[in-house]
């Protein structure tokens, strides 16, 4: 096993609560998202359906040290940002299945889950549409002096859209506390991010804006939150924003059903070898910080509470119609 | 001749112009798809219609971008200005807000604000629509909000040979077009020609003809108002339904020469009612054919809402055979006062 010694160093200055914490986050994605793909893949999900497999350790990392009043908003790709902030299972299962008692009343859907409650601003399926609403939460926190920061998730795809260009160089000119969470997952969509990225890297690009900016590697756990917890250090006391690209593994399609016939099987093999979820285990274990029995022990736990909140979402009534014209400033 | 679908016969339209002019070509998202592995042209665009474009034409005529469509549409009016015929697609028609300007501000204007020196015959392909449970940011027709700017024109086919004709004619015409290719409707399937035809804009199609109430229809509505006319035809209704196929130019004529027939008027429209397609045409029919009118006119739409995405409210949103059939038995059965 080839931990660095720093890597290890940082994992044991976490407690043993934390630790299950953070772990506790990424097996709830895990299994919530598998059981997402299989119910899309059977039929049973409108819609579309885009999961977060292979990227539980950036959204667990990244939310790790953010309290409710942090704000992050999110993408189309965001079920894993909605739990790692704290949002309710059985509400997520229910709204990303259309039914009544959904955390958006069935309204929204797997690209629109949002908990203002939780700091959870919202999916969004605009590619872009997040970064400039995080620089507007952020400007709040600097006017107020609250000591609390914004977050964008981005996708690669995403750092292309001259939204996010936009939001960048204004949260530089505004020192606002604000942190751009860039996953590059290697593709948006069909496309490869190699392609359709210009600079060398997109931390080089977000640099250039001139805000401290990194590349790191977004299965590691604890590389994520390190960057983070320097991100956050900054941002709460003047520093202004950060760009932090993490580099990660993208499991399945762009979408639940995407034939993929632009990646072959050994590069679609290679992807799901790297496991944000083996890599935590490996590091915790041969720390002598938790051992195999008890991340066992979590894994049935989740994986149980996930299926009942899919079951209960299954059986779940849709909305009754007269929903439809309720939160609405005036209706015709 | 043989069957095709929406999909293909657009398809279609677009191979036969790149053929026959060398400065057509396709930009977007996703056209070829691929872009940067060892599969180039594996996807050809989401819904698969560009597909094998980019082995015939090469990557120079099919332009797969990253995702920024304000440069998308920009870069194609650009070079729409200077002599070449883009046809840009946005991959949904809801994507739209991110580049409006090039669009309202940019392409809709040089021709007259120009003083007729330029011309921009930009094409812009978009899917529109409900129907697939894609929620708020996905299911918008927007049609409405193209048709109030002048200088654009706004192209809404409701099946294969409308939409190989009218596409064609949009490539050809010196006007920048907004063609908007309804999602429900890509797998419908119908006879088209294999050969190159226009259809012209500003043409209404009287898809049915009739004698008591005048069903105006858009897009994807055309289908649900000729099942509506056929199934009160065997009461005895005798339902005239016409297909407006271009929104800008409107062919005013012909709904007001059908009103003025059956003096009852319904329209139907996938969108919320204020400044829709229904309430700019029963203004005009009020205006000009206010003499015309037996009832009052009645508009079957969304309501004021946003596109909901539970398939129970989103069925409640659009406009069904139900809710349509019920409004032209009201215009039907209306009788003023004595
Ligand atoms: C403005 C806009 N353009 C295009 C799309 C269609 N679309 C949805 S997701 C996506 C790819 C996004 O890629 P990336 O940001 O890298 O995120 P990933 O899906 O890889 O997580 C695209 C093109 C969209 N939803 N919004």
């Amino acid at each position: 096993m080839n931990i660095s010694t720093l890597d290890k160093s940082f994992a044991m200055q976490m407690s043993r609560d934390e630790l299950l914490r953070a772990y506790r986050t990424m097996i709830e994605i895990r299994a919530f998202d598998e059981r997402i793909e299989k119910d899309f893949a059977a039929g049973k999900i409108p819609g579309f359906g885009h999961v977060y497999l292979g990227a539980e350790a950036i959204a667990a990392g990244a939310c790790h040290d953010l309290a409710a009043d942090d704000y992050i908003a999110s993408t189309h790709r965001g079920h894993g940002h909605c739990i790692a902030k704290g949002c309710d299972l059985e509400g997520m299962m229910l709204e990303i299945f259309g039914k009544a008692g959904g955390i958006c009343g069935g309204k929204g859907g797997s690209m629109h889950i949002a908990d203002f409650d939780k700091g959870m601003l919202g999916a969004n399926a605009i590619v872009g549409g997040s970064p400039p609403i995080v620089v507007g939460a952020a400007l709040n926190q600097k006017i107020r002096k609250t000591g609390k920061v914004a977050v964008a998730f981005a996708g690669d795809g995403a750092s292309n859209q001259g939204t996010t260009f936009e939001a960048m160089n204004m949260a530089v000119v505004l020192q606002v506390p604000a942190i751009f969470v860039i996953e590059n997952n290697g593709f948006g969509e069909h496309t490869a991010s190699s392609y359709s990225v210009g600079a060398e890297s997109i931390a080089a690009r977000a640099a250039a804006f001139g805000m401290p900016a990194e590349q790191i590697d977004g299965v590691d756990f604890f590389a994520v939150r390190e960057s983070m917890l320097k991100a956050l250090e900054r941002a709460r006391t003047g520093g202004g924003p950060t760009t932090i690209e993490m580099k990660v593994p993208r499991y399945l399609g762009h979408y639940i059903g995407d034939p993929q016939a632009y990646r072959t099987p050994a590069e679609l093999k290679a992807a799901r070898a790297i496991d944000p979820l083996v890599t935590f285990r490996e590091k915790v274990v041969s720390a002598g910080l938790l051992d195999a029995e008890t991340f066992a022990v979590i894994d049935l736990e989740t994986y149980a509470r996930v299926e009942a909140a899919a079951e209960k979402a299954l059986e779940a009534p849709y909305p009754d119609p007269s929903a439809l014209e309720r939160d609405v400033y005036i209706s015709y | 001749m043989a069957k095709k679908t929406y999909l293909q016969a657009i398809a279609e339209a677009l191979r036969l112009e790149m053929r026959r002019d060398p400065n057509v070509f396709l930009i977007g998202e996703d056209i070829a798809g691929g872009a940067g592995t060892d599969h180039r042209g594996s996807v050809g665009g989401i819904f698969g219609l560009t597909s094998g474009f980019i082995e015939e034409f090469g990557a120079d005529r099919v332009i797969d971008t990253p995702i920024s469509e304000s440069a998308i549409i920009g870069a194609a009016n650009g070079a729409a200005i200077t002599g070449m015929r883009p046809v840009a697609e946005l991959m949904f028609v809801d994507f739209v807000g991110v580049c409006l300007d090039q669009i309202f501000n940019q392409a809709a204007k040089f021709r007259y604000m120009f003083g007729g020196k330029a011309k921009c015959p930009l094409v812009i392909r978009a899917p529109i629509g409900g129907g697939l449970r894609a929620g708020a940011q996905h299911s918008a027709t927007l049609h409405p909000l193209f048709t109030m700017f002048p200088g654009l024109k706004v192209v809404m086919p409701s099946n294969p040979y409308d939409a190989k004709g009218l596409l064609i004619e949009a490539i050809r015409n010196d006007d920048p077009v907004i063609f908007l290719e309804h999602k429900l409707l890509y797998g419908m399937e119908a006879d088209v020609p294999d050969e190159a035809y226009c259809i012209p804009f500003g043409e209404a199609d009287f898809v049915r003809e009739g004698d008591d109430v005048t069903l105006v229809a858009f897009s994807a509505m055309v289908p649900r108002a000729v099942e509506v006319a056929d199934r009160l035809e065997r009461e005895g209704i005798s339902v005239e339904v016409i297909d407006p196929r271009t929104t800008s130019p409107l062919d005013k004529g012909a709904i007001l020469e059908s009103v003025e027939r059956t003096g009852r008027l319904v329209i139907v429209d996938e969108s919320p009612p204020r400044c829709s397609m229904a309430s700019d045409i029963a203004g005009i029919v009020a205006q000009e054919g206010f003499a015309f009118l037996k009832a009052p006119i009645e508009a079957v739409t969304c309501p004021h809402t946003s596109s909901p995405f539970s398939p129970s409210l989103e069925d409640a949103y659009m406009p069904s055979v139900e809710r349509i059939e019920a409004a032209v038995r009201k215009a039907h059965a209306y009788r003023a006062a004595a």
